[in-house]
């Protein structure tokens, strides 16, 4: 674990509310989120720590009748200022969901579709992106020779590493996973956690999970987020270790409520 | 729920079902009764072996060896219950310390009976022959002891951090008494050459005694450590 002092700041949210209509989902959260780290957001159900996620690349504009107040900066620029071009943010932060949603394409047209959105045409080109975005995600060895075959035909496991590849395709900065793993087979959510580890390498991670044990194995810093708070933030060690406060505690030794 | 998972399945995944944490409660209050069943029987050992010793009684001796079974048993008996615990709950946060803790201060308990042993045999050893000296200083240390390992058990059911840096403390004068007998035993023997067999032997005695004062400070660290989180040595 590197010291405070080399850690650099990715993402930094500043008192930030959310309202989805009268509902306060997200009270006066603040925090930081460390360049090559892996953050987890636990909690919960309802707790808002998806609801957080979506912020981060502004999914939950796509919501109705939602409102935002404070601030996240990527990078010391503010994402919720007028002039962000919101295509540009999600490129420059890729999403993977729960569950595996491969185009019902080939796997080759799954990657090289969002390049090819942001104007990549030179099939070298593409060739190219979709062989090291394939490396990176640790499937490469494994579809190599079927890349033109549907990517439908693969288990739940490696869809999800297909999904992780085509975020990565467009080059993202920040990945952002919504229980990346709860609809994998123990095998399967051991690649994927494998995966993040080498990844931590060159993004930043934000990671939701239900599971306890997973954020515990993958994650760098812990969330503890529950009705909308940020409860409590620390090392991942230290969280599972020695919380601090006693909900967390309750909470991540299944004695809450 | 978000994306239909049904609640509680995704709870599942998480800390476990509550049906499940009620269980893991009922099998960690059985594992801490174990524990303070065990310690019960290194403290009558420590009793026993030092009665024996002042009392010459040689039977007593016997009964104390034949007993350190019965708390090594306990030690590999505890120790399992952990190791399955760990494995079956994962558990996080105190219920990890508090489980940690036990697998160590079991170890420490495992010593004390050991060193209780050590006192007894030399009980045996001595036999019936006449002590150089009446016994005081050791007796007095062997209550100290006794009551520092009583008190670090204590503190660890009440989860008492104050009663646990208190007992820790004692340990300086557990000290203090083992130099004293030192000091003593050392005259007898410069003075009566005859007498360096038997006094030798005492002079174990108190650094068994001793011993068994330091495995009841790392108790009182240990139980320190579980209920805040923290260290703090003595």
């Amino acid at each position: 674990m590197k010291t405070v002092n080399e850690l650099q700041t990715k993402i930094l949210v500043d008192n930030l509310n959310f309202y989805y209509g009268n509902f306060h989902a997200l009270k006066n959260v603040s925090l930081e989120i460390y360049k090559n780290h892996v953050t987890a957001l636990i909690g919960p159900s309802g707790c808002g720590k998806s609801t957080f996620l979506r912020t981060l690349n502004r999914m939950n504009d796509l919501i109705e009748g939602v409102r935002v107040e404070g601030s996240i900066k990527i990078d010391d620029r503010d994402i919720y200022v007028k002039d962000v071009d919101v295509v540009d943010l999600r490129k420059q932060i890729g999403m993977v969901f729960q569950r595996p949603n491969p185009f019902p394409k080939s796997i080759y047209d799954n990657i090289a579709y969002g390049p090819r959105i942001h104007g990549t045409k030179k099939r070298a080109d593409l060739d190219q992106i979709v062989e090291e975005s394939l490396r990176a995600s640790a499937l490469w060895d494994e579809v190599r020779d079927r890349l033109h075959e549907s990517a439908m035909g693969l288990s739940g496991g490696q869809q999800q590493r297909l999904c992780i590849a085509r975020a990565l395709a467009v080059k993202p900065e920040i990945l952002l996973m919504d229980e990346p793993a709860s609809a994998l087979d123990p095998i399967a959510t051991g690649r994927i956690e494998e995966l993040i580890d080498i990844l931590r390498e060159n993004y930043t991670i934000v990671i939701v999970t239900h599971s306890m044990q997973q954020a515990a194995r993958v994650s760098d810093y812990t969330a503890f987020f529950l009705m909308g708070e940020i409860i409590e933030f620390d090392e991942t060690g230290v969280i599972f270790e020695r919380p601090a406060d006693q909900r967390t505690e309750d909470y991540i030794t299944g004695r809450f409520g | 729920m978000e994306n239909g998972i049904p609640v509680n399945f995704a709870h599942d995944q998480g800390g476990g079902s509550i049906v499940a944490r009620r269980s893991f409660d009922e099998e960690l209050k059985e594992l801490k009764e174990d524990m303070l069943k065990m310690g019960s029987y290194v403290e009558e050992a420590i009793f026993k072996a030092v009665r024996a010793l002042a009392e010459q009684d040689i039977k007593l001796a016997e009964e104390v060896n034949q007993n350190d079974e019965r708390i090594d048993e306990y030690e590999v008996k505890i120790e399992e219950k952990c190791i399955r615990l760990i494995a079956l709950q994962q558990p996080v946060a105190k219920d990890l310390r508090t489980i940690g803790m036990i697998t160590k201060i079991i170890t420490d308990l495992e010593r004390i009976g050991d060193n209780a042993c050590n006192i007894s045999r030399i009980a045996q050893k001595i036999g019936t022959e006449p002590l150089v000296k009446p016994l005081i200083d050791i007796p007095r240390m062997a209550d100290l002891a006794c009551l520092m390992v009583h008190q670090s058990l204590n503190s660890f059911v009440d989860q008492n951090v104050e009663l646990a840096r208190e007992t820790a403390k004692k340990d300086e004068e557990v000290d203090l008494l083992n130099d004293q007998i030192f000091r003593e035993l050392l005259t007898f023997m410069m003075a009566d050459p005859s007498t360096i067999n038997q006094s030798t032997y005492l002079l174990f005695v108190g650094r068994y005694l001793e011993r068994i004062a330091d495995h009841a400070t790392n108790v009182c660290e240990r139980v320190i450590y579980m209920a805040t989180g923290k260290r703090e040595s003595f």
